[in-house]
Order: C-alpha cells, then sequence, then structure tokens
C-alpha cells in the first residue's frame, strides 16, 4: 500500500510539514517495495482549494494512508469519501526518516 | 426623479455605518419630495431593520446560485472542467471513477459547462441567502441576508442592489472594512460618505478604505462621527490629502443609549440634528453636481 506524508523538502531528511493542503512535498512511500519517492505540491500556492486538490491527488495515486499535521474540513471530506485514512501527528520537528521509521513496516 | 446612489463606508468597523446610514434616510426622507432607498448591504449581519420595529415587509426572494453537478455515467474524466476551474472548485478520481464540484469553492461561471464535449454538467439550484423589501414610514428598505455557511457575499449583495435598483435617491449601508464585500457595494455608487472616527485604529482604517475609494475612482468625503471623543488629528489627515470633511456628528452619550436600544428617531439631540440637516444639504448639491 500506498502511505503519504508531508514534508517540507524533498529528501528523508527534510523535516514533516504540518499542512496538508499547504505542504511543500508529499513522499510517497510504497510499503509493497519499501520504494520512496518525493513529488512537489503544485497546488501550493493556490488561492483556493489547495487541500481539495491534494486530496483529489491522494486518490490518483490510489494511497492508503496520510499523515500529516492538520487537515481542512474540505480536504478531510473528500479523503474521507475515498476512503483514505488520516493519521494526526503534533511533532514539528519530526524528519520524515523518523516517521517512516516509527511506522516500522517490513517486508 | 434620477437615481443617486449613495454609499456609507467606513475601514474600521464600529464607528456608525448603520446609525450614520439610518439618520440619512431619515432626515432626507423629511426634506425630500421623493421615496428614499435604503439598501443593507452586510449581508453577513444587516441591522439596519433593527431601527425600524414598525415596519412591514412587503416583499422577498430568495437568492439562488446555479452550481454545476457532474453526471458520472456521462463523463469520461478527461479534466477539462477541472482544468479550466478558476477557483479549484471540481474534484475529479478517475482511478476511482469520483468527480464533483465543491459548492463553497464555486463561483457559477458556467466554463465547466461549456468546455464539456460530453454535456456530462447539469446544474442544481443552491439558495445562497433571502432578499427582503420593508416598508418603513415613508421609504423603502431593502435587506439582504446571506444563508448561515455560504461564501456567496459578494454575489448576494450584486443580486440585492439589482433587485432593489430604483430612479430616486439610495442610501447602501455597506459591510465594514475593505473586502470584497464592500468593494462589491461600492461598484456604480455615485458618491460614498466615509464615516470616521478620531482615534488610532479609526485613522488607520479610514486610510485603507481613502485607498480602497481612490483606486476605484469614485467621489467621496468623510463624515466625522462621535466627534469629540477621540484625540487622533484625523482633520490634519484630512487637510494634507485635500479629502473634503462633509461634517462632524458629535458624540453624545444619551443619544448613544437611546440608540443602541433601537429608539434613535424620537429624540435626536440638536447638535446631531443640525450636524444631519448641513450633510443632507451637502447631499443635495453633491446630487446636482455629480
Amino acid at each position: 500500500m500506498k502511505v503519504v506524508i508531508t514534508s517540507t523538502s524533498d529528501s528523508l531528511t527534510s523535516t514533516f510539514d504540518r499542512r496538508f493542503g499547504r505542504t511543500a512535498w508529499f513522499c510517497i512511500l510504497d510499503t509493497e517495495d519499501d520504494a520512496i519517492r518525493f513529488i512537489p505540491n503544485e497546488h501550493l500556492n493556490a488561492s483556493n482549494g489547495a487541500g481539495l486538490k491534494a486530496a483529489e491527488m491522494m486518490g490518483e495515486l490510489k494511497v492508503s494512508k496520510v499523515i500529516s499535521g492538520d487537515f481542512g474540513p474540505k480536504a478531510k471530506q473528500l479523503l474521507d469519501k475515498l476512503g483514505i485514512q488520516m493519521v494526526v501527528i503534533d511533532e514539528a520537528d519530526s524528519l520524515v526518516q523518523e516517521i517512516i521509521e516509527r511506522l516500522n513496516y517490513t517486508k | 426623479m434620477s437615481s443617486f446612489k449613495i454609499a456609507i463606508a467606513s475601514g474600521k468597523g464600529g464607528v456608525g455605518k448603520t446609525t450614520i446610514s439610518v439618520l440619512l434616510y431619515h432626515q432626507l426622507q423629511k426634506t425630500m419630495n421623493e421615496t428614499i432607498s435604503l439598501v443593507d448591504c452586510d449581508v453577513e449581519e444587516p441591522n439596519s431593520r433593527i431601527f425600524f420595529p414598525a415596519s412591514t415587509q412587503t416583499n422577498k426572494e430568495v437568492a439562488y446560485q446555479e452550481i454545476p453537478m457532474i453526471d458520472t455515467t456521462l463523463c469520461s474524466f478527461c479534466r477539462k472542467c477541472v482544468n479550466v476551474c478558476e477557483f479549484n472548485a471540481i474534484m475529479m478520481v478517475s482511478a476511482l471513477e469520483h468527480a464533483e464540484v465543491n459548492e463553497s469553492l464555486c463561483h457559477s461561471c458556467g466554463a465547466c459547462e461549456y468546455v464539456c464535449d460530453r454535456q456530462a454538467l447539469g446544474t442544481k439550484r443552491v439558495a445562497i441567502g433571502e432578499m427582503s423589501q420593508h416598508n418603513t414610514s415613508t421609504g423603502v428598505l431593502y435587506e439582504g441576508r446571506l444563508e448561515i455557511g455560504s461564501v456567496m457575499q459578494t454575489r448576494l449583495i450584486g443580486m440585492l442592489k439589482e433587485w432593489g435598483a430604483t430612479d430616486h435617491l439610495t442610501i447602501y449601508d455597506a459591510p465594514p472594512g475593505t473586502s470584497c464585500s464592500v468593494v462589491e457595494t461600492l461598484d456604480e455608487m455615485d458618491y460614498v460618505i466615509l464615516v470616521a472616527e478620531e482615534t488610532s485604529f479609526g485613522l488607520h482604517d479610514l486610510k485603507l478604505i481613502v485607498r480602497l475609494v481612490k483606486a476605484l475612482q469614485l467621489p467621496f468625503g468623510v463624515l466625522i462621527n462621535k466627534a469629540g471623543l477621540g484625540t487622533t488629528p484625523l482633520k490634519a489627515y484630512l487637510e494634507q490629502e485635500h479629502i473634503e470633511l462633509l461634517g462632524e456628528v458629535p458624540h453624545n452619550l444619551e443619544f448613544a443609549k437611546a440608540s443602541a436600544q433601537a429608539d434613535i428617531f424620537s429624540n435626536i439631540p440638536w447638535s446631531i440634528q443640525t450636524s444631519l440637516e448641513r450633510v443632507t444639504q451637502k447631499i443635495k448639491h453633491k446630487r446636482v453636481e455629480l
């Protein structure tokens, strides 16, 4: 399955981004093959609907779980509709790598 | 009689826009030989009507917005509508054959319907608020009331202005601040009265709305309300910027108490009355000049 962690930059040593819709990057972890890739959030600076667009992207990528600091009401509603699990963590200083390690997905 | 549209606006809230609006409405009714209208454009919290407890409602209309609906059985998930939407209101997940329009983001521009090759877009009507018309003793009051949760303030204000359009003198009580709702209210005004108070915030926010009316190229003047209450040199700013001072409505605690009880017309102090008469005279001259 695919797990997304919101990230402030495009490497494993980046700090976690607490915003979902306006995160800078999405770190996508595929637990099937342990592949990790980063994709930029192109709607980061959208005046409207950034959260919805991010949620839409999660749907297109067939993500099962999203880890972020907060989800806006519109994004939350759509993620719910798409059956994507939301995980909220409140640790601003965590690195993406630390979160992945804590997820403890072993093949 | 020709139409003459005056907006009462202010950068800061609580300076007395509504008080001034209803007082001028009342004063103009007394001195002019025509029906005066008052349009309460503060659709998020309309309150002009509070001062007319004896008014009767004479007309009412629900304001609607057309929201597109996507029929996923006709949709090819080509994303043309998604890409054309300026407001990111359309969500489409082709993998899950999911497509929907978010009502609170949609501005009903119709672009999605226009670009759809498969006519997969229909529309539904969503209520955004209510417009009502009331007879006060000699004039007409129009009020817009936004549906709770709706973000279509500007649309409702635009509809209200059209609905309450007349060919005589009309006062528009604007929402506070310098937001989109205020811009929508000020659109096509013949004259703008900026209500201000002599406080630090009052001057700061007056400067903001002055910038807005200048950008909109509207003729305007400033009316100081609660004069004597603050000590900020607001008049020095007006002189420096060559802005017309329309008048000063003195601060009067007894009058403030009465208006807080919605009893505003029964005992208007002479100092306030004199000031209002001067302002209405100026308005009449503006109407001739402009």
